[in-house]
């Protein structure tokens, strides 16, 4: 099957196996276009995207931007910071608004968990999820797994720890959904504080130890520890958390293997992860980037292939 | 259905000879010319008429494949979305001289999306084409070929199919024909 099962995407959860290779396979094609001369294709010169930001955001907004406007789609963007939705307008209503100037996609980032999915069944236009709250962020997922493909040839087998905040991150939560789909072994890796109670029933491993997580994998997806959605303290310092989960160039070289390093962004260096490893040969996280493109290209493309015409 | 075949295995390759032939004899020796085969079905063409003509010549040629999926003016026209192939084209084509080439030429519709794909690589200095079958009648689009395999009449609900032995089994190029009640 050539076709994606779903209409939207608001979560990897929803998404089949199949679906993710057929991304994959459409990413890969884009991946090509983005590296020509001219990075441009004609494929959406009449479809018009929304990009809704109700939470703030650099590289996720700009990624879906340039992958809207390699496609040839209109763009129009909305960040919260100035709009009525700071007036009392509901998102429900704001959305609508929005639609009714003839738009065919919307791209939302959203504070709460479960809005994309919320948004889908409510209007006409497709839905891409840009991250809802601590819920889902199913691009994110993607290109990180594109990412592991790329540099490993195949994500089947391949065994990927996640270390940091999981229990704010929804980058956790569809890193883990997608990767396992796909094959690979999740473990979760961070203080106690800060991994699910109940995250073993999704069938991952859990891990305090770094050193002995790092021993385990292939790939070590370092997240953000995400401040700004922690209303009371998680860990006692910045300082000590660095020290217990900072991912060092010292402790990679004691390894006795070579992986892969991999981060979301933004990074805050010398916390989760220091520059030296950030900028070294095992880290991909400048690719994680690039990819995030041809990505957010094979989604939206796929995505608008299912827009009726008429 | 109904088959007839239109080219067998001996004048598939009696064709392929000619086809090179009659493109050295506009090219030389190929020094600013590049062969571009359009996804899928033309890469076939031009992998063999990429192996004649360099034992013929006696030097490589440039060649790259071309997909021409996201220039197509059917997207979201169509049942099944298009899923890519690989566009292979590592040199820029400014000023070269190109050939386009592709299996059969129809409504000219996979020819003008192939000339849209091409501009991304650069300014060429002249696009030629060429095709092993060439279904004239049923132009949608006022684009001819340049060097032609052959050229058939047909209806549209006919199928023209090319078949290469890498794949089918055998070179041949085989009409199809729906069968009439009564």
């Amino acid at each position: 099957m050539d076709r994606l099962s779903v209409d939207h995407l608001t979560g990897i959860k929803e998404l089949t196996k199949n679906d993710i290779e057929i991304i994959f396979k459409t990413a890969d094609a884009f991946k090509e276009v983005i590296n020509r001369p001219i990075k441009k294709v004609p494929s959406l010169r009449d479809i018009t995207i929304a990009n809704l930001f109700f939470e703030n955001s650099t590289r996720t907004r700009l990624s879906f931007e340039l992958a809207e406007k390699r496609l040839s789609a209109d763009v129009v963007n909305f960040s919260a910071a100035s709009s009525s939705v700071k007036k009392g307008e509901t998102l429900i209503d704001t959305v609508n608004n929005i639609l009714s100037m003839k738009v065919d996609m919307v791209v939302m980032r959203h504070a709460s968990p479960g809005a994309a999915k919320f948004l889908a069944e409510r209007i006409d236009a497709k839905v891409i999820n840009a991250g809802d709250g601590t819920h889902e962020h199913p691009t994110q997922a993607l290109l990180d797994a594109f990412s592991i493909r790329e540099r490993l040839g195949k994500v089947e087998g391949k065994k990927v720890v996640i270390v940091g905040d999981i229990l704010h991150s929804r980058v956790a939560l569809s890193n883990i959904y997608c990767l396992q789909k796909l094959g690979a072994e999740v473990m979760v890796c961070g203080p106690t504080t800060l991994i699910p109670k109940y995250i073993h029933e999704l069938g991952v491993k859990v891990e305090h130890d770094l050193a002995k997580a790092l021993e385990w994998c292939d790939v070590a997806n370092m997240l953000r520890i995400q401040l700004e959605r922690q209303d009371i303290k998680y860990f006692p310092s910045i300082r000590e958390y660095a020290m217990q989960y900072g991912l060092t160039k010292e402790i990679l070289d004691n390894l006795s293997k070579k992986i892969v390093v991999m981060h979301p962004g933004p990074i805050n260096r010398g916390v989760e992860i220091t520059s030296e490893v950030a900028d070294s040969d095992q880290a991909i996280i400048l690719n994680q980037v690039e990819n995030g493109v041809a990505v957010r290209m094979a989604v939206i493309y796929l995505l608008a292939s299912k827009i009726n015409r008429d | 259905m109904e088959n007839q075949v239109i080219l067998n295995s001996k004048h598939f390759e009696l064709t392929i000879k000619r086809l090179c032939y009659q493109l050295i004899e506009n090219h030389n020796d190929f020094s600013n010319t590049v062969l571009i085969g359009l996804q899928p079905r033309g890469i076939n063409v031009l992998t063999r008429i990429k192996e004649h003509l360099e034992l013929i010549i006696q030097k490589k040629v440039l060649c790259g494949n071309l997909d021409i999926t996201f220039y197509r003016d059917d997207f979201r026209r169509r049942d099944i979305p298009l899923i890519p192939s690989a566009t292979n084209i590592d040199f820029v084509i400014e000023n070269k001289r190109v050939v386009i080439l592709d299996d059969v030429l129809y409504t000219g519709r996979t020819i003008r999306s192939g000339l849209d794909a091409l501009l991304a690589f650069g300014r060429p200095e002249d696009v030629e084409l060429l095709v092993m079958i060439d279904r004239r009648f049923q132009r949608d689009l006022p684009i001819q070929a340049d060097y032609i395999g052959k050229k058939v009449d047909t209806l549209s609900s006919e199928r023209v199919s090319v078949e290469w032995r890498e794949i089918e089994g055998q070179d041949k190029v085989v009409l199809f024909t729906p069968e009439t009640n009564g």
